[in-house]
């Protein structure tokens, strides 16, 4: 029992990192019906801003989280505006291998700069380095932190997508955009202002896991990009709480598996999720079925 | 108020607009009628900025507006209830009717606005907090045409209103339809029940295959051999 509430302590960890990528895919999906294979090279940036923030800029944790959040947010707008919003009326096969182009040239431009080394984030200072116990249950500060930062940025998104008028505006444009327009919202800036909200939650994302598992790599988004992907399709692409959900849940089941049985198995059983979500319910957790529109 | 001039469209190589020009005058209610695929949706389509034409020119109130966005056109009171109603259909109806007021920073005035559309619309006044999908198509298009009138336009283009609804939902809306324009709202309105459109329009086009063909007062239309023949039904 003890055991497997540790498990889930450290499940919770790598669940804040999946749910926040998965967020990005979401509404990126939502709002362009595009699955932005570019995502989770964005989530490998933020990890490096936050490394050469942490490193060569020799900032604190805060404010490498800021930077990493502001610089993602502006390569997610550009990318954009650049590659995607030409296509606009493309196919939507097109944009996807565009996606996956973009993706391409993130990650060898990053090891063409950074290089192909794997880099280590520098060691953690102060109260992060401690843990406590609770029972025979060890919880780490960095832990607590990875959650406790997750949650307030989950919060804030939901009170965004609520609560504010741009955040009606991306609902609204997510379900029909040509209505959206005829209520007078710019559409170009609703789908902008998306992209900026996901890379942002990458951006925090990607330097939580450099100072959580310490090694980063220009190649480090391919994987929890896919896995991320997966939380998103679980819990219902396009649905925000779903993502959260689906986040959690892929984190729990990966280090339960490599904890319990052969840690080998945790991505196949990952993928195995996706197999058996799209064979019993494609919509995902939360999704409902809907008719696609003529 | 409203003036197109040669207007064409295409859509890739076809030719869906083939010069049209029509006049809407403040105060009244010019119906566009026809049959499927005339080329009615794409003319309030393209009024609306959602679609570019190739060539012609849309004017309002005299100012050339042929090359503004969508924003805009709603900014300077062109506000369409689009066909097959397309309200936001996970949204709550007070979520849709406030989208409806998106570029306006007025509350008191946005209050006052809500008041009376729920006053055209009681209905929707009692659905306030449900989710549109989960209305009646009836009170749907009551939501598109309240959540149209929401931006407080100085014309109001209806895109089939009556498309699916039940005869007495029908009456109900043209009724209505008429009240908004007694209001002070010009309306133009594309039906393809054509003979309840005739019947409260001041003026009316007829449209076919990207032309219009045939204008006229409402009464005028109504008793026309041609139009009784091809819209009303002998």
């Amino acid at each position: 029992m003890e055991r497997l509430l540790q498990q889930i302590i450290n499940g919770i960890s790598l669940g804040s990192i999946y749910a926040l990528i998965a967020l990005g895919y979401t509404m990126v999906y939502g709002i362009i019906k595009l699955i932005n294979f570019a995502h989770s090279d964005i989530y490998m940036l933020g990890a490096f801003i936050g490394y050469f923030s942490m490193t060569t800029l020799k900032l604190g944790f805060i404010p490498s989280l800021l930077l990493s959040m502001v610089f993602c947010t502006i390569i997610g707008v550009v990318i954009e505006k650049v590659a995607y919003k030409p296509l606009r009326h493309a196919t939507r096969i097109a944009v996807l291998i565009t996606a996956i182009g973009v993706s391409l040239f993130l990650e060898y431009t990053t090891m063409a700069i950074a290089g192909a080394n794997v880099r280590s984030y520098p060691p953690l200072t102060g109260i992060l380095t401690k843990s406590f116990m609770l029972g025979n249950i060890n919880i780490s500060m960095l832990q607590i932190l990875i959650l406790g930062i997750t949650i307030i940025l989950m919060i804030l998104l939901q009170f965004i997508v609520k609560k504010t008028r741009i955040g009606k505006a991306m609902r609204a444009v997510s379900l029909d955009s040509d209505a959206a327009e005829l209520m007078g919202i710019n559409v170009n800036t609703t789908i902008s202002f998306t992209f900026a909200l996901g890379s942002a939650l990458a951006g925090a994302a990607g330097i939580m896991v450099g100072i959580y598992y310490n090694s980063i790599n220009p190649l480090m988004g391919m994987l929890p990009g896919i896995k991320a992907f997966i939380a998103a399709v679980f819990g219902g692409i396009g649905i925000i709480p779903g993502a959260m959900i689906g986040g959690y849940f892929i984190g729990i089941v990966e280090v339960l598996v490599s904890g319990y049985s052969n840690s080998l198995y945790r991505d196949g059983v990952v993928f195995a999720i996706l197999i058996l979500v799209l064979i019993i319910k494609p919509t995902g957790l939360l999704g409902k079925n809907s008719r696609e529109k003529v | 108020m409203l003036e197109i001039k040669n207007l064409n469209v295409h859509f890739g190589v076809i030719h869906a607009l083939k010069g049209i020009s029509l006049t809407v005058n403040k105060g009244e209610i010019v119906t566009l009628i026809g049959a499927n695929g005339a080329g009615k949706t794409t003319t309030l389509r393209t009024i609306s900025g959602l679609k570019k034409p190739t060539d012609g020119s849309i004017i309002l109130e005299g100012k050339d507006i042929t090359n503004t966005s969508a924003q805009e056109r709603v900014m300077m009171g062109i506000s369409q209830a689009p066909e097959g109603r397309r309200v936001f259909s996970a949204m709550t109806v007070l979520e849709n009717l406030e989208l409806g007021a998106y570029l306006r920073r007025d509350k008191n005035e946005i209050a006052r606005d809500l008041e009376t559309v729920y006053h055209h619309f009681p209905i929707l006044a009692d659905r306030r907090k449900q989710i549109a999908g989960t209305l009646s198509g009836g009170e749907q298009q009551m939501l598109a045409i309240g959540r149209a009138l929401m931006s407080r336009p100085r014309i109001l283009l209806l895109d089939e209103p009556s498309m699916g609804l039940a005869p007495l939902f029908v009456q109900e809306i043209f009724n209505i339809i008429r009240d908004i324009n007694k209001a002070g709202t010009t309306i133009l309105l594309v039906e393809q029940n054509a003979s309840m459109a005739l019947q409260i329009a001041n003026r009316a086009y007829v449209m076919e295959t990207g032309s219009i063909v045939l204008s006229g007062t409402g009464s005028e239309l109504m008793q026309s051999e041609d139009i009784k023949k091809a819209y009303l039904g002998g």
